[in-house]
């Protein structure tokens, strides 16, 4: 029972939940960049919500089964066929041994999630079935998947229901001009009082350069920096710091000019000032924006960051008790 | 003669020239062949060739160089 992947996409790697525990030793979660359309396309397909199944950003990859097998795809709206026929996206469906999995053009999101029952079956490195092609580690040796790959699957752990869906109402393909809620952070008064203010007020796009490390924006006004003698160990230019850790979802902004929010594959420090940290509920968001879209980002406090987690958290419960 | 819109396979940066100093792949008017490179889009630090799937007259580009692309965008029209 195995994936023959004929055509890979643009960049399609195996994620599960990612790699935690490591990040103090340089080595990221990596995992979705859309946690949520991961364990719901796992849910379709009665995997547990940690199961691997396929990321693939902006491109579908083309795979013959060589056993039947049932699959679901979520998050981004890139629909599925089956030897040429459409398919629902948001619901389990039935492939037949020798039939090929293909895609049409993306129309919404970034990033679909392609999820067959009983798991990819590649090893576990460091807990985790996850790629993070930057190491080298995990996934399939390592990287993103090429033509010729054979991917192994696990033993289904429940029998699968073809026809299972997400209700409409529970489904999040990513969309335009989202709202990033973001914590002010620890280098915040490094900026002018204007500058603070034109960083919420600007509409910023996503730069084609965003990936699984960070997501660059651009188009707003650059960061005016209060006057300082740069302190011993930082580098000479006032978005420089002396070398601090980085938290997942945290905004550089290097020169002043770009904002990049790290994200799954994140570096975990380095010598940019942080103008805060995009709260963890709306990290998914981020990860099924397209290059070109809009985005603002919008101040919070800490008790509305945990109060989007907890509402992401239900919403989550809700989408698997519906399926 | 069947007018085709071809469309942008993935998102990014359209390019009509392999880089800033050279001419362009194709101009309109061009015969082109199955396999010929007619741009790049440029996305995550890559640049993907946009390849012809099938061969004929490029009648006209959609898109002008380095505009931004969207999956589904039209490209460009070939005469068939």
């Amino acid at each position: 029972m195995a994936l023959e992947i004929l055509k890979p996409g643009l960049s399609t790697t195996v994620q599960d939940l990612g790699r935690p525990g490591y990040y103090h030793l340089g080595i990221p979660l990596s995992g979705a960049m859309d946690r949520e359309a991961l364990i719901a396309a796992n849910a379709l397909v009665a995997n547990d919500d940690g199961d691997a199944a396929l990321e693939a950003v902006f491109m579908g990859p083309e795979i013959r089964f060589t056993a039947d097998a049932v699959v679901a795809v979520t998050g981004a709206e890139l629909p599925p066929k089956v030897d040429g026929v459409e398919q629902p996206t948001w619901q389990a469906f039935l492939i037949k041994a020798g039939q090929v999995l293909s895609f049409g053009f993306l129309k919404a999101g970034a990033r679909a999630y392609i999820a067959v029952a009983g798991g990819i079956d590649v090893p576990m490195v460091l807990g985790s079935r996850s790629t993070y092609p930057l190491g080298a580690l995990g996934g399939h040796e390592g990287r993103a998947l090429k033509a010729g790959d054979v991917l192994p699957l696990g033993p289904a752990r429940r029998k699968p229901k073809p026809g299972a869906l997400v209700p409409p109402g529970l489904r999040r393909p990513g969309g335009r001009d989202v709202e990033l809620r973001m914590l002010p952070g620890l280098y915040w008064h490094r900026i002018t009082e204007a500058a603070g203010r034109h960083f919420f007020d600007d509409v910023w796009k996503v730069a084609p350069e965003a990936d699984r490390i960070g997501y660059r924006f651009r188009g707003g006004r650059p960061l005016d920096f209060l006057p300082r003698e740069q302190p011993f160990g930082a580098g000479s230019d006032p978005s420089n710091i002396v070398d601090s850790c980085y938290p997942y979802g945290s905004v550089q902004v290097p020169g002043g000019t770009e904002p990049i929010v790290l994200h799954r594959d994140a570096v975990s420090g380095g010598g940019y000032f942080m103008i805060g940290t995009v709260v963890s509920a709306d990290l998914d968001l981020i990860g099924q924006l397209q290059p070109h879209q809009q985005a603002r980002f919008r101040a919070v406090e800490m008790a509305e960051a945990l109060a989007a987690r907890r509402e992401r958290a239900a919403a989550l419960a809700k989408l698997k008790a519906a399926v | 003669m069947a007018l085709k819109t071809i469309q942008a396979p993935i998102p990014g940066t359209f390019y009509r020239k392999p880089s800033p100093d050279q001419p362009v792949f194709k101009e309109p008017g061009d015969i082109i062949a199955a396999g010929d490179t007619v741009g790049l889009i440029e996305v995550m630090k890559s640049f993907m060739p946009v390849v012809a799937e099938e061969g004929g007259k490029l009648a006209a580009f959609h898109i002008e160089n380095e505009d931004p692309v969207m999956a589904g965008d039209p490209l460009y029209d070939l005469e068939a």
